[in-house]
Protein backbone atom coordinates (compact mmCIF):
# COMPACT_ATOMS: atom_id res chain seq x y z
CA UNK A 1 0.00 0.00 0.00
CA UNK A 2 1.52 3.43 -0.91
CA UNK A 3 2.04 5.93 1.90
CA UNK A 4 -0.65 8.42 0.44
CA UNK A 5 -3.09 5.71 0.55
CA UNK A 6 -2.08 4.86 3.92
CA UNK A 7 -2.84 8.51 5.47
CA UNK A 8 -5.67 8.35 3.38
CA UNK A 9 -6.64 5.11 4.99
CA UNK A 10 -6.13 6.77 8.54
CA UNK A 11 -8.27 9.89 7.78
CA UNK A 12 -10.77 8.04 7.01
CA UNK A 13 -10.29 5.74 10.10
CA UNK A 14 -11.42 8.56 11.87
CA UNK A 15 -14.82 8.68 10.34
CA UNK A 16 -15.66 5.73 12.60
CA UNK A 17 -17.14 7.21 15.44
CA UNK A 18 -16.07 4.15 17.56
CA UNK A 19 -12.15 5.02 16.52
CA UNK A 20 -12.30 8.28 17.35
CA UNK A 21 -13.53 8.01 20.52
CA UNK A 22 -10.64 5.26 21.03
CA UNK A 23 -8.15 8.10 19.65
CA UNK A 24 -9.66 10.59 21.96
CA UNK A 25 -9.52 8.27 24.78
CA UNK A 26 -5.99 7.84 24.36
CA UNK A 27 -5.35 11.50 23.76
CA UNK A 28 -6.99 13.64 26.62
CA UNK A 29 -5.28 12.67 29.55
CA UNK A 30 -1.44 13.39 27.76
CA UNK A 31 -3.53 16.79 26.78
CA UNK A 32 -4.58 17.53 29.69
CA UNK A 33 -1.40 16.96 31.38
CA UNK A 34 0.45 19.12 29.15
CA UNK A 35 -2.07 22.32 29.30
CA UNK A 36 -1.44 22.34 32.78
CA UNK A 37 2.05 22.11 32.64
CA UNK A 38 2.28 24.64 30.22
CA UNK A 39 -0.33 26.90 31.34
CA UNK A 40 1.81 26.78 34.81
CA UNK A 41 4.58 27.94 32.86
CA UNK A 42 2.80 30.81 31.25
CA UNK A 43 1.28 31.83 34.31
CA UNK A 44 4.48 31.85 36.09
CA UNK A 45 6.15 33.74 32.97
CA UNK A 46 3.34 36.27 32.59
CA UNK A 47 4.40 37.62 36.17
CA UNK A 48 7.59 37.23 36.00
CA UNK A 49 7.86 39.39 32.98
CA UNK A 50 8.42 43.49 33.46
CA UNK A 51 5.73 46.06 33.81
CA UNK A 52 4.88 47.95 30.48
CA UNK A 53 6.64 51.55 30.61
CA UNK A 54 3.23 52.81 29.57
CA UNK A 55 0.75 49.90 30.77
CA UNK A 56 2.53 49.40 34.13
CA UNK A 57 1.58 46.08 35.70
CA UNK A 58 -1.94 46.09 33.51
CA UNK A 59 0.00 44.29 30.55
CA UNK A 60 -0.63 41.53 32.59
CA UNK A 61 -3.85 41.27 31.27
CA UNK A 62 -2.78 40.73 27.47
CA UNK A 63 -0.90 37.85 28.63
CA UNK A 64 -4.84 36.43 28.76
CA UNK A 65 -6.98 38.58 26.88
CA UNK A 66 -4.67 38.34 23.61
CA UNK A 67 -4.86 34.70 23.66
CA UNK A 68 -8.63 34.73 23.94
CA UNK A 69 -8.74 36.89 21.46
CA UNK A 70 -7.25 34.46 19.42
CA UNK A 71 -8.46 31.19 19.92
CA UNK A 72 -12.16 32.88 19.55
CA UNK A 73 -11.22 33.94 15.76
CA UNK A 74 -9.27 30.22 15.89
CA UNK A 75 -12.39 28.29 17.07
CA UNK A 76 -14.96 29.88 14.53
CA UNK A 77 -12.48 29.02 11.68
CA UNK A 78 -12.23 25.52 12.65
CA UNK A 79 -16.33 25.32 12.74
CA UNK A 80 -16.54 27.37 9.66
CA UNK A 81 -13.99 24.24 8.40
CA UNK A 82 -16.10 21.37 9.89
CA UNK A 83 -19.40 23.75 8.21
CA UNK A 84 -17.96 22.61 5.22
CA UNK A 85 -17.39 19.06 5.72
CA UNK A 86 -21.07 18.60 6.71
CA UNK A 87 -21.81 20.00 3.82
CA UNK A 88 -19.73 19.18 0.89
CA UNK A 89 -18.14 16.19 2.38
CA UNK A 90 -20.48 15.15 3.97
CA UNK A 91 -18.07 13.87 7.12
CA UNK A 92 -20.12 12.20 9.90
CA UNK A 93 -18.00 13.96 12.52
CA UNK A 94 -17.85 17.86 11.01
CA UNK A 95 -21.07 18.13 12.94
CA UNK A 96 -20.27 16.91 16.10
CA UNK A 97 -16.84 18.86 15.86
CA UNK A 98 -18.91 22.05 15.11
CA UNK A 99 -21.53 21.26 17.74
CA UNK A 100 -19.10 20.92 20.37
CA UNK A 101 -16.69 23.38 19.85
CA UNK A 102 -19.38 26.30 19.79
CA UNK A 103 -19.85 26.55 23.16
CA UNK A 104 -16.26 26.73 24.17
CA UNK A 105 -15.93 28.78 21.76
CA UNK A 106 -18.71 31.57 23.27
CA UNK A 107 -16.64 31.43 26.27
CA UNK A 108 -13.00 32.24 24.47
CA UNK A 109 -14.76 34.74 23.35
CA UNK A 110 -16.72 36.37 26.49
CA UNK A 111 -13.12 36.11 28.13
CA UNK A 112 -11.68 37.94 25.45
CA UNK A 113 -14.91 40.49 26.12
CA UNK A 114 -14.53 40.67 29.67
CA UNK A 115 -10.77 40.99 30.06
CA UNK A 116 -10.39 43.53 27.14
CA UNK A 117 -13.20 45.52 29.28
CA UNK A 118 -11.04 45.36 32.48
CA UNK A 119 -7.84 46.31 30.80
CA UNK A 120 -9.86 49.27 28.99
CA UNK A 121 -10.69 51.06 32.20
CA UNK A 122 -7.78 51.82 33.92
CA UNK A 123 -5.97 52.44 30.05
CA UNK A 124 -8.87 53.97 27.97
CA UNK A 125 -11.01 55.49 31.12
CA UNK A 126 -13.99 53.32 29.38
CA UNK A 127 -15.29 49.65 30.09
CA UNK A 128 -16.28 49.93 26.33
CA UNK A 129 -16.70 52.05 23.54
CA UNK A 130 -18.22 50.74 20.52
CA UNK A 131 -15.53 51.64 18.15
CA UNK A 132 -15.10 48.68 15.25
CA UNK A 133 -12.83 46.04 16.96
CA UNK A 134 -15.01 45.90 19.62
CA UNK A 135 -18.19 45.39 18.15
CA UNK A 136 -17.26 43.03 15.85
CA UNK A 137 -16.06 40.82 18.35
CA UNK A 138 -19.08 41.24 19.86
CA UNK A 139 -21.41 40.62 17.05
CA UNK A 140 -19.09 37.35 17.08
CA UNK A 141 -20.09 36.24 20.68
CA UNK A 142 -23.39 36.79 19.37
CA UNK A 143 -23.02 34.28 16.04
CA UNK A 144 -21.86 31.85 18.72
CA UNK A 145 -25.23 31.87 21.02
CA UNK A 146 -27.59 31.47 17.90
CA UNK A 147 -25.19 28.61 16.70
CA UNK A 148 -25.16 26.97 20.11
CA UNK A 149 -28.99 27.80 19.84
CA UNK A 150 -29.52 26.16 16.66
CA UNK A 151 -27.67 23.01 17.14
CA UNK A 152 -29.68 22.49 20.46
CA UNK A 153 -33.11 23.47 18.67
CA UNK A 154 -33.55 20.63 16.55
CA UNK A 155 -34.64 17.22 18.12
CA UNK A 156 -33.18 15.27 14.68
CA UNK A 157 -29.10 15.84 14.02
CA UNK A 158 -28.95 15.84 10.84
CA UNK A 159 -31.40 18.30 10.15
CA UNK A 160 -30.00 20.51 12.77
CA UNK A 161 -26.72 20.06 11.35
CA UNK A 162 -27.64 21.42 7.79
CA UNK A 163 -28.66 24.65 9.14
CA UNK A 164 -25.75 25.22 11.91
CA UNK A 165 -23.47 24.65 8.82
CA UNK A 166 -24.88 27.33 6.56
CA UNK A 167 -25.15 30.05 9.57
CA UNK A 168 -21.80 28.72 10.55
CA UNK A 169 -20.66 29.73 6.91
CA UNK A 170 -22.37 32.89 6.61
CA UNK A 171 -21.12 34.07 10.38
CA UNK A 172 -17.76 33.39 8.50
CA UNK A 173 -18.16 37.02 7.25
CA UNK A 174 -17.43 38.44 10.33
CA UNK A 175 -14.00 36.98 11.01
CA UNK A 176 -12.13 39.19 8.42
CA UNK A 177 -14.07 41.71 9.34
CA UNK A 178 -12.92 41.24 13.25
CA UNK A 179 -8.86 40.78 11.98
CA UNK A 180 -8.72 43.75 9.70
CA UNK A 181 -11.48 46.43 11.65
CA UNK A 182 -8.04 48.13 13.21
CA UNK A 183 -6.78 48.86 9.88
CA UNK A 184 -10.16 49.54 8.03
CA UNK A 185 -11.77 52.37 10.80
CA UNK A 186 -10.30 54.43 13.21
CA UNK A 187 -10.51 52.47 16.35
CA UNK A 188 -9.86 53.21 19.44
CA UNK A 189 -8.44 49.40 19.60
CA UNK A 190 -4.63 49.11 18.85
CA UNK A 191 -3.31 47.85 15.54
CA UNK A 192 -1.77 44.16 15.26
CA UNK A 193 1.53 43.90 17.54
CA UNK A 194 2.31 40.27 17.01
CA UNK A 195 1.44 38.66 13.65
CA UNK A 196 2.10 41.51 11.16
CA UNK A 197 4.53 42.43 8.69
CA UNK A 198 8.32 43.07 9.91
CA UNK A 199 7.75 40.83 13.00
CA UNK A 200 6.24 41.53 16.05
CA UNK A 201 6.78 45.00 18.05
CA UNK A 202 6.78 43.56 21.43
CA UNK A 203 9.67 43.00 23.30
CA UNK A 204 10.86 39.67 23.57
CA UNK A 205 10.37 39.32 27.25
CA UNK A 206 6.79 40.13 26.63
CA UNK A 207 6.51 38.39 23.73
CA UNK A 208 7.35 34.64 25.20
CA UNK A 209 4.74 34.82 28.26
CA UNK A 210 1.71 35.82 25.75
CA UNK A 211 3.31 32.94 23.69
CA UNK A 212 3.28 30.29 25.90
CA UNK A 213 0.16 31.47 27.29
CA UNK A 214 -1.34 31.19 23.65
CA UNK A 215 0.11 27.60 23.47
CA UNK A 216 -1.37 26.85 26.60
CA UNK A 217 -4.80 28.18 26.18
CA UNK A 218 -4.97 26.64 22.56
CA UNK A 219 -4.03 23.23 23.86
CA UNK A 220 -7.05 23.68 26.83
CA UNK A 221 -9.23 24.38 23.82
CA UNK A 222 -7.82 20.88 21.83
CA UNK A 223 -7.92 18.94 24.86
CA UNK A 224 -12.05 20.34 25.97
CA UNK A 225 -13.34 20.19 22.45
CA UNK A 226 -11.76 15.92 22.17
CA UNK A 227 -13.80 15.77 25.60
CA UNK A 228 -17.00 17.31 24.01
CA UNK A 229 -16.67 15.68 20.75
CA UNK A 230 -16.48 12.23 22.61
CA UNK A 231 -19.57 13.24 24.65
CA UNK A 232 -21.85 14.56 21.70
CA UNK A 233 -21.05 10.68 20.20
CA UNK A 234 -22.04 9.16 23.22
CA UNK A 235 -25.28 11.17 23.33
CA UNK A 236 -26.47 10.53 19.94
CA UNK A 237 -25.51 6.51 20.73
CA UNK A 238 -27.72 6.82 23.72
CA UNK A 239 -30.33 8.80 21.70
CA UNK A 240 -30.04 5.76 18.86
CA UNK A 241 -30.63 3.04 21.34
CA UNK A 242 -33.47 4.82 22.85
CA UNK A 243 -35.26 4.87 19.77
CA UNK A 244 -34.72 1.26 18.49
CA UNK A 245 -35.57 0.47 22.04
CA UNK A 246 -38.91 2.53 21.72
CA UNK A 247 -39.50 0.78 18.13
CA UNK A 248 -38.28 -2.87 19.54
CA UNK A 249 -41.24 -2.49 22.56
CA UNK A 250 -43.95 -1.40 19.91
CA UNK A 251 -43.20 -4.35 17.68
CA UNK A 252 -43.49 -6.22 20.77
CA UNK A 253 -47.08 -4.77 21.08
CA UNK B 1 -1.80 46.88 46.52
CA UNK B 2 -2.36 49.37 44.07
CA UNK B 3 -5.49 50.01 41.77
CA UNK B 4 -3.66 48.32 38.59
CA UNK B 5 -3.04 45.33 41.00
CA UNK B 6 -7.01 45.34 41.75
CA UNK B 7 -7.71 44.79 37.46
CA UNK B 8 -5.29 42.53 36.63
CA UNK B 9 -6.71 40.63 39.82
CA UNK B 10 -10.05 40.37 38.56
CA UNK B 11 -9.36 39.48 34.80
CA UNK B 12 -7.47 36.61 36.52
CA UNK B 13 -10.00 35.71 38.74
CA UNK B 14 -13.16 36.29 36.46
CA UNK B 15 -10.98 34.48 33.75
CA UNK B 16 -10.14 31.50 36.33
CA UNK B 17 -14.05 31.16 37.71
CA UNK B 18 -15.18 31.26 33.91
CA UNK B 19 -12.27 28.32 32.82
CA UNK B 20 -13.13 26.51 35.78
CA UNK B 21 -17.13 26.44 35.20
CA UNK B 22 -16.38 25.84 31.48
CA UNK B 23 -14.36 22.30 32.49
CA UNK B 24 -16.84 21.12 35.06
CA UNK B 25 -19.93 21.37 32.81
CA UNK B 26 -17.88 19.59 30.28
CA UNK B 27 -17.11 17.16 32.55
CA UNK B 28 -20.75 16.76 34.28
CA UNK B 29 -22.17 16.68 29.96
CA UNK B 30 -19.31 13.46 30.04
CA UNK B 31 -20.45 11.80 33.38
CA UNK B 32 -24.12 12.10 32.52
CA UNK B 33 -24.07 10.47 29.17
CA UNK B 34 -21.54 7.75 30.43
CA UNK B 35 -24.16 6.97 32.81
CA UNK B 36 -26.73 6.89 30.76
CA UNK B 37 -25.13 4.66 28.12
CA UNK B 38 -24.34 2.42 31.06
CA UNK B 39 -27.72 2.27 32.08
CA UNK B 40 -28.73 1.49 28.75
CA UNK B 41 -25.97 -1.23 28.63
CA UNK B 42 -27.41 -2.92 31.85
CA UNK B 43 -31.20 -2.87 30.41
CA UNK B 44 -29.86 -5.10 27.39
CA UNK B 45 -29.88 -2.01 24.63
CA UNK B 46 -27.59 -2.93 22.23
CA UNK B 47 -25.84 -0.10 19.61
CA UNK B 48 -26.86 0.23 15.95
CA UNK B 49 -22.85 -0.46 15.08
CA UNK B 50 -23.12 -3.66 16.57
CA UNK B 51 -25.36 -3.95 13.20
CA UNK B 52 -22.75 -2.35 11.05
CA UNK B 53 -24.46 1.34 11.27
CA UNK B 54 -22.41 4.84 12.11
CA UNK B 55 -23.44 5.66 15.88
Amino acid sequence: MSETVATARKISDLANPTRFIALADKLVPWLAALTLIVLAVGLYMSFAAPEDYQQGTTVRIMYIHVPFAWLAMMCYTIMSVAALGTLVWRHPLADVALKSAAPIGAVFTALALITGSIWGKPMWGTWWVWDARLTSVFVLFLIYLGIIALTRAMEDPTRAARAAAVMTLVGFINIPIIKFSVDWWNTLHQSASVVRMGGPAIDPSMLWPLLVMALGFTLLFFTLHLMSMRTELWRRRVRTMRQLAARRAEARA
Amino acid sequence: MSAHDAYVAAAYGITFIVLAGLVVAVLADQRGRKQELAELERQGERRRSDRGAAY
